[in-house]
């Protein structure tokens, strides 16, 4: 991993004290910034019809000209394109934020909220809400309105994030091959459980839940973001006060403590984050992968493992390579869509499987 | 000064430590001594405040199962065995983490500087650009001690004098960096800290520590001075193995001989 670390060097800003990331690693985050604006504006400037943004931007400027515009354009671009995009970013920044908060946590690089079993957990959460939000759970979503979806998602989230720490660490340690088969056997039951729903449900839920499984950001509407977009912030306005804690952590639970950070506090806030955002997510998106994997190793490779930078810079790459699988889901069949948890599953698991295989002298797998 | 009184530590139901006393003053190296299981290991966690323990442990007069892990972190600074990290820090990352608590006792602005002053301490300068996964045990074991000397900079702050807790702090070390560790803490420790470290070592222990601990099956077997628990006929039965104390030339530091073993 050294080779790599060393291959993307930046000899020039070497002016800070050898080891030293901190500068590297702003200069990346404000990189990552101006990317991700590029990227969101060009996801605003495209899609299937030929709206054009430069013309519904010329209206705010020169109102007189605006009855001019078509409505269409301003409705193609105020209410499809840009609830997208944003959907996006907030998708996107979530799952990636899970996965570097959850990697700290189990001091694993291989953690994943996909790949361990927690969204399948929130999404049997969301299933249930989904096929008995109309009959027996309908108090719950009449009581929770539009947060009832995420809310079941975020419970499911937790209930399984703390089966999973329970089953997988001993003393602060976890071991890798424990927490891949818990995680396994976590996902095959929420699976199971999904199922049997699924199996109860009509024929229009049905369909709903076949698309919304596969992930998309099709669909987002600002309705959902008003649903998922407050807990997502929080979650990611909470992962910034666990920056330290997380940094510590990796000394073990004990030197942790040792050097003054109230360890227990500290992983029960991390629970509650990756829940809160990987249940959000999956309410308003479904199954998208991978990305809480590739996006913090790629970070570590440039900036390294220092959480006061990997958990801002992950939400921002984490927002902008989702906005690009989205580009991609939206092109490679058009005038269809391709689910764009196929096209993160694409990416992502050969990814997966590459990490596995450079790690695999390192950890006894 | 650290004291302990009367500390009983039990992991389920077996008791490991019953009724310990057991004193470090600041200004003095003080050695815990004694064989593989005799509850060194877990009075060493019970100061360093990672097991619920019996009867009472106070840092200069605060009770330790009271204070804050911040608190408690501007008080002392504890060196585990062995520490494996599963992400790639650089060296100097891992010993700036010492300073997080932001209680290092240097000057203003003096922060900054201190990993770099630290790692030369330890003798490992020019190391802080690398990979602390890719180290060898002992100077992982270094870069540690560095980190650690780093939360506690100033041996005496505010006035209170503050601890370093040493678990097997030569264990991997080559000849050369045990000295300099034990010299570490001797100067610690003359600068007005206090120093508990966990040896293996005797004749280590019988050259740079003021005051020493032996313990056996979980209790107290001796403490004193090391000339006053250096003593052939202890050693010899704490240990379960005949030892020979000598000095050479007479009065100097005295070392210890395992007698020879009869090859059957």
């Amino acid at each position: 991993m050294s080779l790599s670390a060393r291959m993307i060097s930046f000899r020039h800003l070497d002016a800070a004290p050898a080891g030293d990331r901190s500068a590297r690693a702003r200069l990346a985050i404000a990189l990552l910034v101006a990317a991700l604006v590029v990227v969101a504006a060009i996801s605003t400037a495209t899609g299937a019809s030929d709206a054009s943004v430069l013309g519904v931007i010329k209206g705010w400027f020169h109102p007189s000209e605006e009855a001019a515009l078509s409505a269409r354009d301003r409705l193609i671009v105020y209410e499809i394109r840009l609830p997208r995009v944003a959907l996006g970013i907030l998708v996107g920044a979530a799952l990636a934020v899970s996965g570097a908060l959850m990697q700290g946590l189990f001091r694993n690089p291989l953690a994943d909220p996909g790949i361990v079993g927690v969204s399948a957990g929130a999404s049997l959460g969301a299933i249930t809400v989904i096929v008995l939000g109309g009959t027996v759970l309908g108090p719950f979503v009449g009581l929770f309105g539009i947060y009832a979806l995420p809310l079941a998602a975020f419970i499911g989230g937790l209930v399984t994030t703390l089966l999973l720490y329970r089953v997988a660490t001993r003393q602060g340690q976890t071991s890798i091959a424990t927490m891949l088969l818990a995680g396994i056997a976590l996902a095959a039951l929420a699976m199971a459980l999904s199922g049997i729903l699924i199996y109860m449900a009509d024929d229009r839920q049905l369909r709903d839940l076949t698309f919304w499984q596969l992930g998309s950001l099709g669909g987002a509407t600002w309705s959902k973001i008003g649903s998922a977009g407050p807990i997502i912030v929080l979650a990611l306005a909470s992962s910034s006060f666990l920056a330290r804690g997380l940094n510590a952590l990796a000394l073990g639970e004990a030197s942790a403590r040792h050097l003054g950070i109230p360890v227990q506090r500290m992983k029960n806030t991390a629970i509650l984050a990756v829940a809160a955002a990987t249940g959000a997510a999956v309410a308003v998106s479904g199954g998208i992968g991978f990305v809480g994997i590739v996006v913090p190793h790629l970070l570590r490779l440039v900036i390294g493992p220092d959480h006061r930078y990997l958990l801002p810079a992950a939400a921002l790459l984490g927002a902008s390579l989702l906005l690009l699988a989205d580009a991609v889901s939206r092109t490679v069949v058009a005038p269809a869509e391709l689910p764009i948890g196929i096209v993160t599953a694409v990416f992502g698991a050969p990814f997966f499987l590459w990490v596995l295989l450079r790690r695999r002298g390192i950890l006894d797998l | 000064m650290i004291e302990a009184r009367n500390v009983t530590v039990s992991l389920g139901r077996a008791r490991i430590l019953s009724g310990v006393d057991f004193t470090a003053e600041p200004g003095r190296v003080t050695a815990i001594v004694g064989p593989n299981g005799s509850g060194k290991s877990t009075l060493v966690k019970a100061l360093s405040g990672d097991l619920p323990y019996g009867g009472s442990i106070t840092f200069n007069g605060r009770e330790l199962a009271q204070m804050k892990p911040v608190e408690a972190a501007a008080s002392r600074a504890v060196l585990p065995q062995a520490v494996a990290l599963s992400f790639p820090y650089t060296v100097r990352e891992v010993v700036r983490l010492g300073l997080m608590g932001g209680r290092s006792g240097a000057l203003a602005g003096q922060d900054e500087h201190l990993p770099e002053r630290a790692l030369a301490k330890v003798d490992l300068s020019g190391f802080a650009g690398r990979f602390y996964q890719e180290l060898s045990g002992g100077e992982q074991q270094r870069v540690q001690l560095a980190r650690v000397l780093c939360q506690v900079w100033a041996p005496v702050l505010e006035g209170r004098p503050r601890y370093l807790i040493l678990d097997e702090p030569v264990s991997s070390l080559d000849i050369k960096h045990q000295l300099l560790v034990m010299k570490i803490a001797r100067e610690f420790a003359a600068r007005g800290g206090g120093v508990v470290a966990v040896l293996h070592d005797l004749n280590l222990t019988a050259a740079f520590a003021e005051h020493v601990l032996v313990m056996r099956r979980g209790t107290r077997a001796a403490a004193g001075a090391p000339d006053a628990v250096m003593q052939d006929a202890l050693l010899s039965e704490v240990f379960d193995c005949p030892l020979k104390v000598g000095a050479v030339p007479a009065g100097a530091t005295p070392f210890v001989l395992p007698q020879a073993v009869p090859v059957v």
